[in-house]
This record gives C-alpha cells, sequence and structure tokens, in this order.
C-alpha cells in the first residue's frame, strides 16, 4: 500500500510545492491544525474581479497534507469562491465515500489511495477545509 | 519466591501469537510498544477463561458465577498489589487507564485545592498529566507551575527549589518519559515535596511494563498506570494511592458498587476504598488479564530483559547516528533511560516515515504523542519513535534500519 500512495507523482508535487510559499498580503487567510498529529497548514488566497487571483501555503505536514495544499495553490486561481467552497466536501466524499473527483480537478485522483487508508485521509483533507476557512473569513 | 529463568528473548517472543503467527502472515517488527503492548498467551488465555467460566458482575450477586468473577477480580487486584510492592491491596483503585486514573486524583483530591495553591507539572508531561490539572487550574483557582525539560530531554530537577514553594500542593510528574525514554530520578522530587507538605503524583504508565516496583518505598503518594502498555488488555488501569489519603478523598463518581448507604432524606454515604472510586461496573474481564500480566511479568528475569532492551537501545542510538540527517530527541546514551528512542530525519515527515516502514512489517508511531509542549521545547511538530518491549530482538532492529535508510533515499 506504501508503494501505491507515494507514487512519484504525488511525491513530485509534494515536494515542487514547497517552493511556493505564502502571498505577500493576501486578501483572505486561514490556518489549520491536524490536532492529531500537530500538522499546520495556512492558505492564503489573493481575490480580484470576483474570483481567486493567486493562491499561497505554508504546510508543516506529512507528504499528502504538503501535495494536497500545492494542487491548491496550482488550481485554485482563476476560479470563483463559490466553485472553491465546496472542494473539502466533494474530496471528503471523493476519500470516504469513492465519491467522482470534482469538476476540474482531475489531479484529485492522485490520491485515490488514499481512500483505503482511512488514518491518512485527514492529511488531504486539512488544506481543503483551511481553503474553505480562508473564502469564508 | 523462586529465581526467575534467565531472560531468553526468542522464549519470551514465543509466547505472543501475534508476533509467531503475524496477520496474513506478513512479517510484523512491532516496535510501537510505547502506545501499547502485545498480549502473551498466559494473558489471553486468562481473560477467554474467565469470560466462559466465570462471566458475572461483580461484588453483588451471589450466584456461583458471581462469587467466580468476585474472587477472580479481587485476585487480580491482589496480583497487582503485589507487583507494585503494595501490602494493602485497598489501597489499588482499577481504573479505565492512566488517563482515568489522574483524572480521578486531579478532581477528587483537586476537591481539596483552591486559589493560592499551587501544582508542578512539566513540559515533559503527556497530556494525560497536564491537562487534566489544566482543568483543575481553571476550576478551582489552581496555579499550575511548570518544570523545564533539559536539552537531554530529561526534567531539569536543579529547578525544582525555584519551583516548589508552601503554595505547592501537589508535584504531578512523569517517571519516565513516553518521548524521550528518560527515567525520572524520583529521589530530589519527593525530598522538594516532603520539604513544603506536597503530595508526589507519578505517571508511571511507561516504567509500568519494565518491571515490578516497590512504590511505598519510593516515598511518593499516588502512582497512575495503564494495562494495556502492560502487556494487558485495553480498558483497564490503577491509581495507587497512599490509604491515608485516599480515604480522606471524596468520590469522583457516584453510582452504583461506590455507595455504602443511599437515602433520599438522609443523603448518600460512600463505601471504604476501594471500591468508593470504582462507580458503575468495572472492567472486569480486563483487571482479570491484568492480574494475569503481572503476575507473567513478575515471573521474569527483569534484570537480562533490561541489559537485552540497553543492547537493541544501543542498537537503534547507534544505527540513528550513522543516518545523514537523523537527530534523536532525547538521551543519547543508555544512562537512565528506558529503550523508547524518539527522532527526527531530515525532509521525513514522522508520519510518511511510519506508512512506509509498514510497508516492511515495521510498525514505528509517529506525530507529537500526545506531548505537544515537549515537540514545542525542541521546535518541532513531532518525532517517529521506536519503543521496546522484552519480546523485541534484533530481527527488528534490523529491519528498522533498513526501514530508515530507505525511507531517507525515497524522500529525503
Amino acid at each position: 500500500m506504501s508503494e501505491e500512495l507515494y507514487h512519484e507523482k504525488l511525491v513530485d508535487r509534494a515536494q515542487a510545492g514547497r517552493a511556493k510559499g505564502r502571498l505577500d498580503q493576501p486578501d483572505k487567510t486561514a490556518t489549520l491544525d491536524n490536532p492529531l498529529c500537530g500538522d499546520r497548514v495556512t492558505i492564503d488566497l489573493k481575490l480580484a474581479d470576483g474570483k481567486v487571483l493567486a493562491a499561497g501555503h505554508r504546510t508543516r505536514g506529512c507528504l499528502l497534507c504538503e501535495a494536497a495544499a500545492a494542487l491548491i495553490v496550482e488550481k485554485a486561481p482563476g476560479n470563483v469562491p463559490a466553485a472553491l467552497l465546496p472542494l473539502a466536501d466533494t474530496v471528503r466524499q471523493f476519500l470516504q465515500k469513492n465519491g467522482p473527483a470534482p469538476a476540474g480537478w482531475p489531479a484529485i485522483e492522485e490520491f485515490s489511495p488514499v481512500r483505503t487508508v482511512k488514518s491518512r485521509q485527514d492529511c488531504v483533507l486539512l488544506p481543503f477545509r483551511a481553503l474553505a476557512q480562508a473564502l469564508s473569513s | 519466591m523462586r529465581a526467575p529463568k534467565p531472560f531468553d528473548p526468542e522464549s519470551c517472543r514465543s509466547q505472543f501469537p501475534i508476533l509467531t503467527e503475524p496477520p496474513g502472515g506478513l512479517p510484523l517488527h512491532y516496535l510501537d510498544n510505547a502506545a501499547t503492548a502485545q498480549l502473551p498467551a498466559a494473558v489471553l488465555t486468562a481473560v477467554r477463561r474467565h469470560e466462559t467460566m466465570s462471566r458475572a458482575n461483580v461484588a453483588r450477586g451471589v450466584h456461583r458465577l458471581a462469587e467466580a468473577a468476585t474472587a477472580a477480580y479481587e485476585d487480580a487486584r491482589s496480583a497487582v498489589a503485589g507487583y507494585l510492592g503494595v501490602t494493602d491491596a485497598d489501597e489499588i483503585v482499577f481504573t479505565g487507564g492512566t488517563t482515568a486514573s489522574i483524572n480521578l486524583v486531579a478532581y477528587s483530591f483537586g476537591e481539596t485545592l483552591g486559589p493560592g495553591d499551587e501544582v508542578l507539572v512539566s513540559e515533559l508531561e503527556h497530556h494525560s498529566n497536564l491537562v487534566p490539572w489544566q482543568l483543575l487550574a481553571t476550576r478551582r483557582g489552581v496555579a499550575l507551575k511548570v518544570l523545564p525539560v533539559t536539552e537531554e530531554g530529561r526534567l531539569d530537577l536543579d529547578r525544582l527549589p525555584s519551583l516548589v514553594s508552601k503554595r505547592t500542593k501537589l508535584l504531578a510528574l512523569t517517571h519516565c518519559s513516553n518521548v524521550t525514554g528518560a527515567i525520572t530520578d524520583i529521589g530530589p522530587i519527593v525530598a522538594a515535596a516532603k520539604s513544603v507538605g506536597a503530595r508526589v503524583l507519578i505517571d508511571g504508565a511507561q516504567r509500568a511494563p519494565h518491571g515490578p516496583l516497590d512504590l511505598p518505598a519510593l516515598g511518593i503518594d499516588f502512582y497512575a498506570l495503564s494495562g494495556h502498555k502492560l502487556y494487558a488488555p485495553n480498558g483497564v488501569g490503577v491509581l495507587w494511592g497512599r490509604r491515608e489519603l485516599l480515604s480522606k478523598m471524596p468520590p469522583f463518581m457516584g453510582g452504583g458498587g461506590m455507595i455504602a448507604q443511599v437515602d433520599l432524606e438522609t443523603g448518600t454515604s460512600f463505601a471504604d476504598i476501594p471500591r468508593r472510586f470504582e462507580a458503575g461496573t468495572p472492567p472486569i474481564a480486563q483487571a482479570v488479564g491484568l492480574g494475569a500480566a503481572v503476575r507473567w511479568a513478575q515471573a521474569l528475569d527483569w534484570a537480562g530483559i533490561a541489559q537485552h532492551e540497553a543492547r537493541l537501545t544501543g542498537r537503534i542510538l547507534d544505527g540513528l547516528g550513522a543516518i545523514k540527517g537523523a537527530r534523536v530527541i532525547g538521551p543519547t546514551g543508555l544512562q537512565g533511560r528506558l529503550g523508547v528512542v524518539s527522532f527526527t530525519l531530515d525532509g521525513v515527515h514522522p508520519h510518511d516515515l511510519c506508512q512506509w516502514l509498514d510497508r516492511k512489517g515495521v510498525a514505528l508511531r509517529g506525530g507529537h504523542h500526545c506531548a505537544q509542549p515537549l515537540a514545542k521545547r525542541f521546535g518541532i511538530a513531532g518525532t517517529s519513535r521506536a519503543s521496546l518491549a522484552p519480546y523485541n530482538n534484533d530481527a527488528d532492529i534490523d529491519a528498522l534500519l533498513a526501514g530508515l535508510e530507505d525511507a531517507r533515499k525515497r524522500f529525503a
């Protein structure tokens, strides 16, 4: 299972995402902790014309958490907040209920091995919950 | 008592069915003993025998199963007392675990405390010996003082004189850190407490599985431990307290079994110890299992086990020393420690490391280990932790060290 979980694409995404970093003076930001492991994710957003213009993150977490945060930073810009708000729940359904990947986010499939590792699902969800909280802030 | 047979690790290991026949036929290198230890056949047999031959509630019924269950439950209490060097078995209170034991003291003994009183805890504590005191501080206006930790991950006992005063009413400290493995020198703590008339509670969750104790001789007042770390089932633990203290403490929980008389007009009076603190149906089969576990443990050669575990601990420490980017959080030597080794590996998150090692059957624990203040003290979010029991062997350490090197190559 570990071999499948840590496939090359996901590891590369996590490691590449480390360089992205936080935004200067974000319009919206949220920091969330995972109380079970002490991991912490901050998601920053800049908005313009009713859309997300740019996203940044700081993640003190595992590879799954880092990869999820990196995916948000890559894919969130260009979306309207209303399209991003339900993501946390859609991704949760994807992981826990074998639901479909959210529309426009096919890369979520990279996390499909996490479906069978219940103890790690919160690692993936933490950045999406931080995104939702940032959007609601 | 007969002298124990010289310790033989493989003979010990052969008594643990989950190790001799691992689930799914996959290899199992179980190094998560500080979280939960495995059960020897003697304990599994005792629990099964109780549940199939003597299952009933205790201290209530008069039928033969109830008599047998009560006898087994009280026999377990006597066995635990023997393991802890306690002559008065009524001083042994069965609880749900270390957390429940400490909460019992925090609520019951804590009722006597108020503004102006202080409780001393430390940076090294598991949340179970920290949060109950924070709750007490909020509830009763008691002040918490915090003993710092040295760079080596030990209690900084040199700081005791500056933190203990006539306001101090209780020192609540660990016997052995679940993160660093450092063993606490109890003597200076008891001396500091006695100098101001304070009481001492020791969290023995990590120390108790590593051989019999003589609690009264330590000079302490309360000791808490968990069954599931002591080769016994989950759901049972122990609070030991001195009779003169327990007898004066009010009940923690009310319910069946802990009363002397209940009267709607005149009110309720309470049973003597230990029943006063065992409201409701206790964890009977679990206590029977704990009794079997301590009898099994008491018959072991603990001097031989200490040598065996020290040698394996040395192998882990030496191995980590040779791995690029590895940092031990805790003592790097073998003095004054148990086989609990926490470490970080640059560029590799503890949960990724633990998940990666699981593919080779190596069971480690990763995270903050319910000791977030200690993680903060060392500027880290968490560690990976290997923790030993007598049944661990060189093959377990070989698998661990090979897995660490493999993980470093994969992730770092």
